[in-house]
């Protein structure tokens, strides 16, 4: 898998917040095998350089850094934190959310093409998190990303696939842009029936930050996603409404005249 | 005998609780601090005051809750004012799932329903269907604690003095307590700052007795009682070193909880707003080093009420292991 030409082994990108600390942070991302992870600076910034000492604790992790602009509510906003972040960080990679609404954190679809647009022709390299809309995801492409980050259900609500046909149509749509469920996973098996459908990746934060053991939960999701990647790649079988018997019938014994 | 001598760096919770054990245990202690007053420049002025260890236990390591529920006993013994009425934890209708959650993830508590909120809190009746209440748990008034505390030193003969600027590796004594909190960075590199922000409000039209906890997906708000119509609302945390005044966003945040608490508040007077940083381990955890005569006790992070007892206590352990002159007066410790 690779985003923007960078190639990953891990299918799974973990957030950085609401971890009971840092340290347990970083054993989770050891016990998780993860290489990326995404981490706020909006919320953690203020003024330039006010969030050094977390943002130098996670440089530290030796994973390679996708800043976010979490709780950006306009273009601009989202713009700037992704310029503040670019120096900071080192890196053209942008993990883009434009806010819409307060309560659900549904991202603001239209903002979301219009940041993208702009960052992708300054040179950015964007991930936008955005809903499971096609049309939304095609003006996205057509804006530059080369990575689409839907959503699996509001962000930290642990609801899982909320619209799995949604999600189905987007993989057959986009057979060849890298795909990453983003948000809304709460249990492993959400992981794992995302990675099934062909998702080339998962990001999580929560379910794992807030889990009562938050390093045998990233565990327990990297599990999971290998185990749904492979179930992939084998080929499932599609359901069906009758039985389907795994012994034939034909040629049996039968009872009677 | 020459009685063993120690300075203590540093008069917020973590350097009066270390002075207090010291003294308690025969060892002549003189602190410094170069605030110009008590709660100057110190984080502990902004704190919540809650004794919660069971309410922590849904977000901390379990060593918190068992080092901090021993210090409810400590602050009744040392200070009058510290009310052991429990605490409270609501949640809006729709963040029930969270309280159930927290409920999972905590000890010591009951669940408590309309009739029983009510009896608690006469003025939280009616809002929620369910609460959940420790009744172990405990609170005070920071900087009343913090007075206390400096005026039973002096009572033991034990001088508090501001306005002192001094660096661990000059301080007099056989050993020195570095408890600067965030200032002792250059001493500690692995420390960093979480800000806090809080707002003190009045309001003469609800009456709580004892904190209660809203569940907030974002942050652990609490409204702590202070008496006189007087309420603490914290507290934000935030991965930033910046200390400049309170956001709009954060008070924006904090205020809507009270009012979301009880409409009431939306009448009450804001009286203080505040914003420091919590000195802060990796691992979020108060440590002791020991550095030749120097004993670094840091990283409280928001719990300098709840743990500062247990650092005081093995800060005099690793002092009084340290050496052998001290002429012990086990009969003064409680």
């Amino acid at each position: 898998m690779s985003f923007y030409g960078v190639e990953l082994t891990s299918r799974l990108l973990l957030g950085t917040a609401r971890y009971p600390s840092p340290a347990v942070l970083a054993e989770a991302i050891e016990a998780s095998k993860t290489e990326v992870v995404t981490v706020s600076l909006r919320r953690e910034s203020g003024s330039e350089g006010a969030g050094q000492s977390f943002w130098s604790l996670v440089r530290a992790l030796g994973v390679r850094v996708l800043p976010n602009t979490a709780g950006c509510y306009s273009v601009k906003e989202a713009v700037t934190t992704a310029h503040m972040a670019r120096e900071l960080f080192d890196t053209t990679w942008i993990k883009l959310e434009v806010i819409g609404e307060p309560d659900t954190l549904q991202p603001d679809v239209f903002g979301l093409v219009e940041a993208a647009r702009i960052l992708s022709e300054d040179g950015f390299e964007v991930f936008p998190y955005t809903t499971e809309d096609l049309v939304v995801a095609d003006r996205l492409v057509e804006a530059g990303c080369r990575v689409l980050m839907p959503w699996g259900a509001p962000i930290g609500s642990a609801r899982g696939l909320n619209n799995v046909y949604g999600l189905k149509s987007l993989r057959a749509h986009f057979p060849n842009i890298p795909l990453v469920v983003d948000a809304g996973l709460g249990v492993p098996s959400h992981a794992a029936a995302a990675m099934e459908m062909g998702y080339d990746a998962v990001l999580l934060n929560t379910a794992i930050a807030e889990a009562g053991d938050p390093v045998a939960m990233a565990r327990a999701f990297a599990l999971a996603i290998e185990a749904g990647r492979t179930a992939y790649l084998a080929q499932p079988l599609e359901p069906r409404d009758m039985a389907a018997p795994s012994t034939p019938v034909i040629g049996k014994a039968a009872l009677g005249d | 005998m020459k009685r063993y001598s120690v300075t203590v760096i540093g008069a917020g919770v973590a350097g009066l609780c270390c002075a207090l054990e010291l003294s308690l245990r025969g060892v002549d202690v003189d602190v410094v601090d170069r605030g110009r007053a008590l709660g100057d420049g110190s984080c502990s002025w902004q704190a919540g005051g809650m004794l919660a260890p069971w309410c922590e236990r849904a977000t901390t390591d379990a060593v918190v809750a068992e080092r901090g529920a021993p210090s409810i006993d400590w602050w009744a013994r040392h200070f009058p004012g510290t009310i052991r009425k429990g605490s409270l934890v609501v949640a809006q209708p729709r963040d029930a799932a969270d309280l159930t959650r927290f409920a999972q993830r905590t000890e010591r508590f009951e669940w408590a329903h309309a009739d029983r909120i009510a009896a608690l809190e006469p003025d939280l009746a009616g809002r929620f269907r369910r609460a959940l209440f420790f009744p172990d748990e405990a609170h005070l008034d920071p900087r009343l604690a913090l007075a206390a505390l400096v005026e039973r030193l002096a009572d033991r003969g034990v001088a508090v003095r501001f306005g002192v600027e001094m660096s661990p590796e000059e301080a007099p004594g056989d050993m020195v307590v570095d408890c600067r909190g965030f200032a002792a960075r250059d001493a500690l590199p692995d420390l960093r700052g979480v800000r806090g922000e809080m707002v003190v409000v009045r309001c003469r039209d609800v009456a709580l007795a004892r904190p209660i906890r809203m569940l907030h997906p974002r942050i652990p708000l609490y409204i702590v009682p202070r008496g006189d119509g007087r309420f603490m609302i914290g507290a934000t945390m935030v991965e930033s070193e910046q200390r400049g005044p309170a956001t709009v966003r954060s008070t924006v945040e904090l205020l809507n909880a009270a009012y979301a608490l009880h409409p009431s508040f939306g009448e009450a007077e804001i009286v203080e707003l505040g914003a420091d940083l919590r000195p802060t381990f990796s691992d979020n955890l108060p440590r002791v080093e020991r550095h030749g005569r120097i004993v670094r006790a840091n990283g409280l992070y928001r719990h300098g009420f709840l743990l500062a007892p247990a650092l005081a206590r093995e800060v005099a352990g690793t002092i009084l292991d340290s050496t052998d002159v001290l002429e012990r007066t086990d009969a003064d410790i409680p």
